[in-house]
């Protein structure tokens, strides 16, 4: 007879995973090991030991659903392997349609954040206001405070963070890593050099 | 289109571009005193004017009125200026550097979208667990010669409405004109609440209105002991003349 996936055990730690696995299955959020201990009213480092177990047992490829550590606390989300099933259920509307300014707007916000839309569009060289209203609705960016001249100030979301499967912000490559900006300086002294003085 | 012959006629200038510029450069003229708004518009209608667009001519207007701008506002507010002031190698920095900062902004959202891209087949819950989507409904298959009637019967002129029992019929005052008189040369009093009872609201109302009717012809004579008290009508001269006889006997 074939053996059912045996979860019932008298092992304290299996009891907490289960404990666990219900509060990630009711949470619409990552939760922190410190939410969960929390929750669970047991240690924190209990709930790491058993968040290894559970992460074993959800991982890619085992279950339909994986644990995965993102945007800053633990979470479940559906194996990849479904994600074409989960897709004719119900659609993204999240990241459906981001337009490359949204986009430049969401990389300036990600890096720079908190910003205000004054910065937003002095970097982009272009008004920002319809383009940041559209990040609010979708949720991927939130107000955090306000600058000294009143201007609302934006940072990404948890779940931008989620939507891009990013563990937290600092995953994102260094801005100062990216795009070639030796050529810009090169081409502005070449100008300079042609302009009569 | 040559840019520094354009031909400007302002409050404080009348003549080409370039005359007004070396003016201004040769402090006979104060930039405050030159409306920039009606240059642009001056230019603009001649570019306007022409096809295909001058893209030259525009290159050199920009300068050019960018450095009358400049002037005005080096005239109009000295101290910001010099708060402002940056030197052109100053300038040159500063512009290098923000073009930086916006090309590393654009590939940073470049790895943005290629990452979400590769994150497409990530599925996860937000907020209450999404819905199945509803089924759509299915209608039974329908005989078209029935689809064509239920249509026609739609499209037929709709019955007018009847708005008889709206009306109110008033029967004409004259018709109690004619009772109350009658009455009167059978008995000298009557009570004007006994005789339309029974009757509808609005043939009370013509029967009052016939009242009041003869009461203005002097026909009748009205009492009522109390407000909503029964209205007593009685012939005007049987009541006038018990008051004479008693007060002139």
């Amino acid at each position: 007879m074939e053996r059912p996936l045996r979860l019932i055990t008298a092992n304290p730690l299996d009891r907490l995973a289960r404990t666990l696995e219900a509060l990630l299955v009711v949470a619409s959020a990552p939760l922190t090991v410190d939410d969960l201990a929390t929750a669970a009213d047991d240690d924190a480092e209990r709930v790491e030991t058993a968040l290894g177990l559970l992460a074993e047992r959800f991982r890619e490829g085992r279950s339909g659903i994986v644990l995965e550590f993102v945007a800053g606390g633990w979470a479940f989300r559906a194996s990849r392997e479904a994600a074409d099933a989960c897709g004719r259920l119900f659609e993204r509307p999240v990241e459906r349609g981001i337009s490359q300014a949204a986009m430049e707007t969401l990389a300036v916000v990600a890096y720079l954040g908190p910003c205000s839309r004054p910065e937003i569009a002095r970097i982009r060289g272009v008004a920002a206001d319809s383009v940041v209203a559209g990040l609010l609705e979708r949720g991927l960016i939130a107000e955090a405070g306000r600058e000294a001249t009143g201007a609302v100030r934006y940072r990404t979301t948890p779940l931008f963070e989620r939507v891009f499967g990013l563990e937290s912000l600092s995953e994102l490559p260094r801005l100062e890593d990216l795009g070639e900006t030796e050529d810009i300086r090169a081409r502005l002294e070449a100008v300079a050099a042609q302009r009569p003085a | 289109m040559i840019v520094r012959e354009l031909e400007l006629d302002l409050d404080a200038f009348e003549g080409p571009f370039d005359l007004l510029l070396t003016l201004v450069l040769k402090d006979e003229l104060a930039p405050a005193d030159v409306d920039v708004a009606e240059i642009v518009v001056a230019f603009v209608e001649r570019l306007a004017a022409r096809s295909p667009l001058d893209l030259d001519a525009c290159g050199e207007f920009l300068v050019l009125v960018a450095a009358l701008l400049e002037l005005k506002v080096r005239e109009l507010f000295p101290d910001e200026i010099d708060d402002l002031e940056l030197g052109p190698d100053e300038a040159a920095e500063e512009l290098a550097a923000r073009l930086e900062e916006y090309r590393r902004i654009k590939e940073a959202a470049l790895r943005l979208a290629e990452r979400l891209d590769g994150e497409r087949d990530r599925f996860f819950r937000i907020g209450p667990a999404p819905l199945q989507p509803r089924p759509e409904r299915q209608l039974a298959r329908q005989d078209a010669a029935d689809l064509a009637a239920a249509l026609r019967s739609l499209a037929a002129e709709p019955p007018s409405l009847s708005l008889a029992h709206l009306e109110l019929r008033f029967p004409p005052v004259s018709q109690f004109l004619a009772r109350f008189r009658a009455i009167l040369q059978r008995r000298r009093t009557f009570d004007f609440d006994t005789e339309v009872r029974g009757l509808s609201r609005v043939e009370q109302a013509v029967a009052f209105l016939a009242l009041l009717e003869l009461a203005r012809g002097r026909e009748v004579a009205l009492a009522q002991s109390a407000p909503f008290a029964p209205i007593r009508v009685s012939q005007a001269h049987v009541e006038r003349r018990p008051a004479w006889n008693v007060r002139s006997a």
